[in-house]
C-alpha cells in the first residue's frame, strides 16, 4: 500500500490557509468585475455631462454694428423686429411669418433670430466641462492667442430653451422640440396599436388557450420575436408600412397630397410591432400572477370566462400590465435603428401636425448630431442625451413606484 | 313548475370575444410570417439578379452592389469581430458579477447593486454609440497611440457593446446559479469545502447550461446591434482583421444605406434585405438553441 | 478497583441550546455518543432532530440567524470555540443527506474531488476503489467510473454519497434520514452497509422510521417538544436501543415507540 494519507493538524491548517488565500484573490477579482461595471456606468454618464457644458469660443460672422448702432442687448423688441424686416430677404421673412407671425414672437426669440440669421455665429472651439473647470486660465490664454477676436463664454448647452426650440441646421441654435414631439407622437401611435392587441393576446394565451400544438407554437414564436434585432423590425416596417401600405400611411387615401410613406404613422406602427412581444410577455406574467382562487370564485357564481377575465382577472393584473406598458414605452422611446430605416427625416424643423407628417425623434437627433464632425454638434448631442435619459428615468421610476405600490397592496 | 334548462346556450358575445382574442394571439405568427416573406421576397430578387452569384456573395471581399461587387465577407467579418470583442468583454465580466452577486454579496449589497445593472441595461444604444465614439475611441487612442487606432474602429464599438451586454449575461447567469439546489451546495460544504471551492467547482458546473444559454443570447444581441457600430465602427465595408481599423458591420451598413436616398427597385434596396434576412436567420437560430438549452436546464432541476 | 478508565466518547454535547433568532429550536441537550456505535435520534416531526444533527458538523451556520450556546466536544475540543474553523470541523464529521445529492461530475470525480480539496496525497485510484468497496458499490460501478453520477439509481447514488463521505476519513458520519427517499430494497442495503461501516466509523442517524432505529442502532436518543409548550425540542431519554424499545423510562417515549402517537 503506497503512501496514502491526508495532511492532519498543522499541515492541514497550512493547506487550508492556502485555499483561503486563493479564494480571497478570486473574490477580489469578482468584485473588481462589479467595480468595472459600476465605473463604466459612471464613465458614461460623466462623458455625457462633460460634453453638454463647457467653454465655447465663437466669433460673429457679421459685425452687429452693420445692423444697429446700439449694443445688441439693449435693443427693444420692436427694434429687433425692424432690423429683421429690413435685413432679411422678403422670402425668408415671409416664410418665418407664415410659420408663426413675427408680431407674436417674444423679444428673446427675435433676439435669437437676429443672432442666427443676420449676425451668424461661427464656433471656433469647444471644451469639455472638466477642461473648462480645470484649465480655465490655460484656455483663456490659448484663445487670446489663436482667436483674438473671439468671445469666450461658459455655456450650458442644455437649457430650457433647448427643449422648446425646433431643429436647426446650426448647432448653436438647434433645439429638441421637433424631436420630442415626434417621439411622443410615434410612441403614442405605437402604444395605441400594441397595447390592446398585446393584452388581448396575453389574455388569450393565459385564459383561453389549451396546451395544444398551435398554442405552444404561438408562445415560442412570441419569445423569439422578443429577440429579433430591432433593425429587422425596421426592414419589416419599410417593406410593409412605408412601401406596401403607402396609400394608407402617407394619407393619400385620405386626400393628403404631396406625401410619401415615411410618416409618423409608419414609424408608430413599426415601433408598435417591435414592442408587441414585450407587452404580451409582460402582460402574461401579470395575468399568471393573479391567484387562481379569484377565478374559481367567479366561475363558482356562474360567470362566463370573459366576464371572469374582464371583471376579476384584468383589474387584478392591471398594475402589472401598466408596469409592463411603461417599460414598453421606454423601449420605444430609446430605439433608433428602426426609425432610421423607416425614414426619419434628416432635417425637419416643423412640428409634426398629425400622423401623416414627416418626423424626427429624439434618438434620431442624437444619432445625427453625434455623427457630425463639428464639436458643437457633439455638445448638443450630449444635451439631447441628457434629456432622453431624464425622460427614461422618470418613466422607469414611475414603473418601479407602481410596482412597489402594488406589492404593498397585496 | 319551472323547467330547469341547463343546456348550452350560444353566447354570441363570448364567441366574438374569443375569436378576437385568438386573432390577437395569432397575429404574432402573422408578424413572423411577414418578416420571412418580406425579407425573403426582396432577398430572392437580389439573388435572382444575374450578376449575383453565391460564389461572389460568399467568396469575394468587396461589397459595393451599385458597381457589381457582391462580396458579403467584409460586412460579415466586421460583425463577427465586433461581436467577438463584445463577448470577450461581457462574458468574463458578466459571469464574475453573477458569481459575486449570487455567492458573496449580502442581500443589502445585492439590492443596491442590481439597479446599477438594470440602468446599464436600460440605456438606449444610441447613447452607448456616443460613448464609444467620444470616450472609448479617444481612450484607446491614448493607450495605443493615434497611429494605431483609427477614429472609427471595431474595438471601441466592440468593447462598448460588451458593456451593454454585460447586464444581460450577468442576470441570466445569476438566475442559473440560483437555480442550483441548496442540497448540492450542502453536499460540498459537508465535505469540508470552502465557499469558493463550492461555488466554482460544484455550483458553476451545475449551472453551466444556463450560463451557456446566456452566452448564446449575448451573441445574438451583439450580432443584431446597430447603433453602437453605426456610430463608432466605421462607415464603409472593409475586409480586415485589425480591430483598430474602421469596418462597417452588416447592421451598420443597412442603417447607413437606408438613411440615404433609396429607390425601391435598385440593387442596393434588395441587397439590404438579403443582409437583413441573414441577420434574422442567424439570430433566430441562436435564440432557438438558447431556449432549448434553458428548457433542458430547467427540467433537470425541477 | 483497578479499572477507573473513563470510556472516551466519540463526541459529546454539553448543555447545548440551538437558537433561530430568539427562538430555541433545541434546548438543553446533553449527549455522550459512543465510539464506533450507531446512535439513532428519533422523535415526531418538527421536534428538532435534524437541527440537532446539523449542529454536530456546524451546518446550522449557514442559517444566518442561527447560533448555539453550550459546547460540543470532539476529542476534548469545543467545536464551537472561538478559533475553530467550521471547514475543519466538516472535514472530520461527514454527512449523508436525505435526498441523494451527488455532484454533477463522474462517479470517480465525486469521490476524488473531496479527497483533492482536502489535500490527499497518494494513489487516487486506490482511494476511489476502496471507498466504493466500503460503500458496497464497487461491483456495480467499476466499469463505468467515468460516467455521470446522475446515471445511477437512487439507492446507488446514496451509496455513492456514503462512499465520498468516507473517502476523506472522517471520525463521525452523520446521516439525516438517509433512506427515506429510497425504496425498501435500497433501504435494506443501506442498513446492512451501516453495520459494516460502524466497525470503523461512529454513526449518528436521524430517522423518523422507528423500526429502522430499532433494527439498526445500538443507542437511541428520543427527542420531543418540551411539555411547557415552548415548541422547543429536547432529548427526553437516551440509552441503549434495546432498553428504549422494550422498557423505556419516560411515559412519552413509551407512547411514541408503541405507536400510540407520533
Amino acid at each position: 500500500m503506497s503512501q496514502n494519507y491526508y495532511p492532519e493538524g498543522d499541515s492541514f491548517r497550512q493547506s487550508l490557509s492556502g485555499r483561503y488565500r486563493i479564494a480571497n484573490i478570486w473574490q477580489a477579482l469578482f468584485l473588481s468585475a462589479l467595480v468595472i461595471a459600476v465605473l463604466s456606468l459612471v464613465a458614461l454618464l460623466y462623458n455625457v455631462i462633460d460634453g453638454a457644458f463647457g467653454y465655447v469660443a465663437f466669433e460673429y460672422k457679421n459685425d452687429p454694428s452693420k445692423f444697429t448702432a446700439k449694443p445688441l442687448d439693449d435693443l427693444t423688441r420692436q427694434e429687433l423686429l425692424d432690423i429683421l424686416k429690413v435685413n432679411l430677404s422678403s422670402g425668408a421673412y415671409t416664410k418665418l411669418d407664415n410659420e408663426k407671425p413675427m408680431q407674436e414672437r417674444s423679444g428673446s426669440v427675435l433676439y435669437t433670430l437676429v443672432l442666427e440669421r443676420l449676425i451668424q455665429i461661427d464656433t471656433k472651439q469647444t471644451w469639455s466641462m472638466t477642461d473648462s473647470i480645470l484649465r480655465s486660465a490655460e484656455i483663456k490664454a490659448e484663445i487670446a492667442q489663436k482667436y483674438p477676436k473671439a468671445k469666450l463664454e461658459f455655456r450650458s448647452w442644455l437649457t430650457p430653451v433647448f427643449l422648446t426650440t425646433p431643429m436647426s441646421s446650426k448647432a448653436e441654435f438647434a433645439g429638441v422640440r421637433t424631436a420630442i414631439l415626434g417621439s411622443l407622437w410615434m410612441v403614442g401611435i405605437a402604444i395605441l396599436f400594441a397595447l390592446p392587441i398585446g393584452i388581448g393576446a396575453a389574455i388569450y394565451l393565459q385564459e383561453y388557450a389549451n396546451k395544444n400544438f398551435i398554442n405552444r407554437v404561438i408562445q415560442t414564436n412570441i419569445n423569439n420575436l422578443a429577440g429579433v434585432p430591432s433593425i429587422v423590425y425596421g426592414m419589416l416596417g419599410l417593406a410593409i408600412f412605408v412601401r406596401a401600405l403607402e396609400p394608407f400611411t402617407s394619407g393619400s387615401m385620405f386626400g393628403i397630397m404631396d406625401s410619401n410613406g415615411r410618416t409618423i404613422l409608419s414609424a408608430g406602427l413599426t415601433m408598435g410591432i417591435l414592442v408587441l412581444p414585450l407587452i404580451i410577455i409582460n402582460a402574461q406574467e401579470a395575468i399568471k400572477a393573479v391567484p387562481d382562487s379569484l377565478r374559481q370564485a367567479a366561475f363558482g357564481v356562474g360567470a362566463t370566462r370573459w366576464q371572469t377575465t374582464w371583471h376579476y382577472v384584468l383589474p387584478n393584473a392591471l398594475p402589472g400590465i401598466l408596469t409592463g406598458s411603461i417599460l414598453a414605452v421606454s423601449r420605444a422611446i430609446g430605439e433608433t435603428a428602426p426609425l432610421i430605416i423607416v425614414g426619419a427625416s434628416t432635417f425637419i424643423s416643423i412640428d409634426p401636425s398629425g400622423p401623416f407628417s414627416k418626423f424626427t425623434a429624439l434618438p434620431i437627433q442624437i444619432y445625427q448630431w453625434t455623427t457630425r464632425a463639428q464639436p458643437e454638434f457633439h455638445a448638443i448631442a450630449a444635451s439631447a442625451i441628457i434629456v432622453l435619459l431624464i425622460l427614461l428615468l422618470t418613466l422607469n421610476a414611475a414603473a418601479v413606484l407602481l410596482r412597489n405600490h402594488v406589492q404593498r397592496k397585496y | 313548475m319551472n323547467q330547469l334548462d341547463l343546456s348550452k346556450k350560444t353566447r354570441i358575445g363570448e364567441s366574438v370575444i374569443q375569436t378576437l382574442l385568438f386573432i390577437a394571439g395569432f397575429l404574432s405568427i402573422f408578424i413572423t410570417v411577414a418578416i420571412v416573406y418580406e425579407l425573403g421576397k426582396e432577398a430572392w430578387l437580389f439573388f435572382g439578379n444575374p450578376d449575383v452569384t453565391f460564389a461572389k456573395f460568399f467568396g469575394t471581399t468587396t461589397w459595393q452592389p451599385s458597381i457589381g461587387q457582391f462580396g458579403i465577407l467584409p460586412l460579415v467579418t466586421s460583425t463577427l469581430i465586433t461581436s467577438f470583442i463584445a463577448i470577450f468583454v461581457s462574458l468574463p465580466l458578466g459571469l464574475a458579477v453573477a458569481l459575486f452577486l449570487s455567492e458573496y454579496a449580502s442581500p443589502k449589497a445585492r439590492s443596491a447593486l442590481k439597479p446599477v445593472l438594470e440602468i446599464l441595461a436600460g440605456i438606449p444604444t444610441v447613447v452607448y454609440g456616443y460613448f464609444a465614439l467620444l470616450f472609448m475611441t479617444p481612450l484607446l487612442q491614448k493607450i495605443f497611440g493615434e497611429q494605431t487606432v483609427e477614429v472609427y474602429n471595431m474595438a471601441s464599438a466592440g468593447i462598448v457593446m460588451g458593456i451593454m451586454i454585460l447586464p444581460l449575461i450577468s442576470s441570466m447567469s445569476e438566475d442559473a446559479l440560483s437555480a442550483v439546489p441548496r442540497a448540492l451546495r450542502e453536499g460540498a460544504y459537508a465535505m469540508g469545502a470552502t465557499k469558493f471551492e463550492t461555488s466554482i467547482q460544484v455550483v458553476l458546473p451545475a449551472a453551466l447550461s444556463g450560463i451557456g444559454a446566456a452566452l448564446i443570447i449575448g451573441i445574438s444581441r451583439a450580432v443584431g446591434e446597430t447603433m453602437i457600430v453605426a456610430i463608432a465602427a466605421g462607415s464603409g465595408p472593409n475586409f480586415t482583421f485589425n480591430p483598430f481599423k474602421a469596418a462597417e458591420t452588416m447592421t451598420g451598413h443597412i442603417a447607413r444605406i437606408s438613411g440615404g436616398d433609396l429607390s425601391y427597385n435598385s440593387i442596393d434596396y434588395t441587397s439590404l434585405f438579403a443582409i437583413a434576412l441573414m441577420l434574422f436567420l442567424v439570430t433566430l437560430v441562436l435564440n432557438l438553441i438558447s431556449q432549448t438549452v434553458i428548457n433542458r436546464f430547467r427540467q433537470r432541476y425541477e | 478497583m483497578q479499572n477507573t478508565q473513563i470510556p472516551e466518547y466519540a463526541i459529546e454535547t454539553k448543555n447545548i441550546f440551538i437558537f433561530y433568532g430568539a427562538f430555541p429550536a433545541v434546548s438543553e441537550v446533553n449527549l455522550k455518543i459512543e465510539k464506533q456505535k450507531i446512535t439513532a435520534i428519533i422523535g415526531p416531526s418538527g421536534c428538532g432532530k435534524s437541527t440537532l444533527l446539523r449542529a454536530f458538523n456546524r451546518m446550522n451556520d449557514f442559517v444566518p440567524s442561527s447560533y448555539l450556546t453550550g459546547k460540543i466536544l470532539l476529542h476534548g475540543q469545543n467545536l464551537y470555540g472561538k478559533n475553530i474553523d467550521p471547514v475543519e470541523v466538516r472535514r472530520k464529521i461527514g454527512m449523508v443527506f436525505q435526498k441523494p445529492n451527488p455532484f454533477p461530475k463522474s462517479i470517480y470525480e465525486n469521490i476524488s474531488w473531496g479527497a483533492k480539496i482536502n489535500g490527499f496525497k497518494g494513489n487516487m485510484d486506490e482511494l476511489v476503489e476502496q471507498s466504493l468497496r466500503d460503500a458496497a458499490l464497487w461491483g456495480e460501478v467499476k466499469d463505468k467510473l467515468k460516467k455521470s453520477a446522475y446515471e445511477l439509481s437512487g439507492g446507488q447514488q446514496q451509496r455513492l454519497c456514503i462512499a465520498r463521505a468516507i473517502a476523506i476519513q472522517p471520525d463521525i458520519i452523520l446521516m439525516d434520514e438517509p433512506a427515506s427517499a429510497l425504496d425498501p430494497i435500497s433501504t435494506l442495503r443501506i442498513e446492512e452497509l451501516m453495520q459494516e461501516l460502524k466497525k470503523n466509523y461512529t454513526i449518528i442517524i436521524v430517522t423518523h422510521n422507528m423500526q429502522q432505529a430499532a433494527r439498526v442502532s445500538d443507542y437511541t436518543a428520543m427527542m420531543m417538544l418540551e411539555k411547557d409548550g415552548s415548541r422547543s425540542g429536547t432529548v427526553i431519554e437516551y440509552s441503549e436501543t434495546k432498553r428504549i424499545f422494550t422498557n423505556p423510562k419516560d411515559r412519552r417515549t413509551e407512547d411514541y415507540v408503541t405507536g400510540r402517537f407520533g
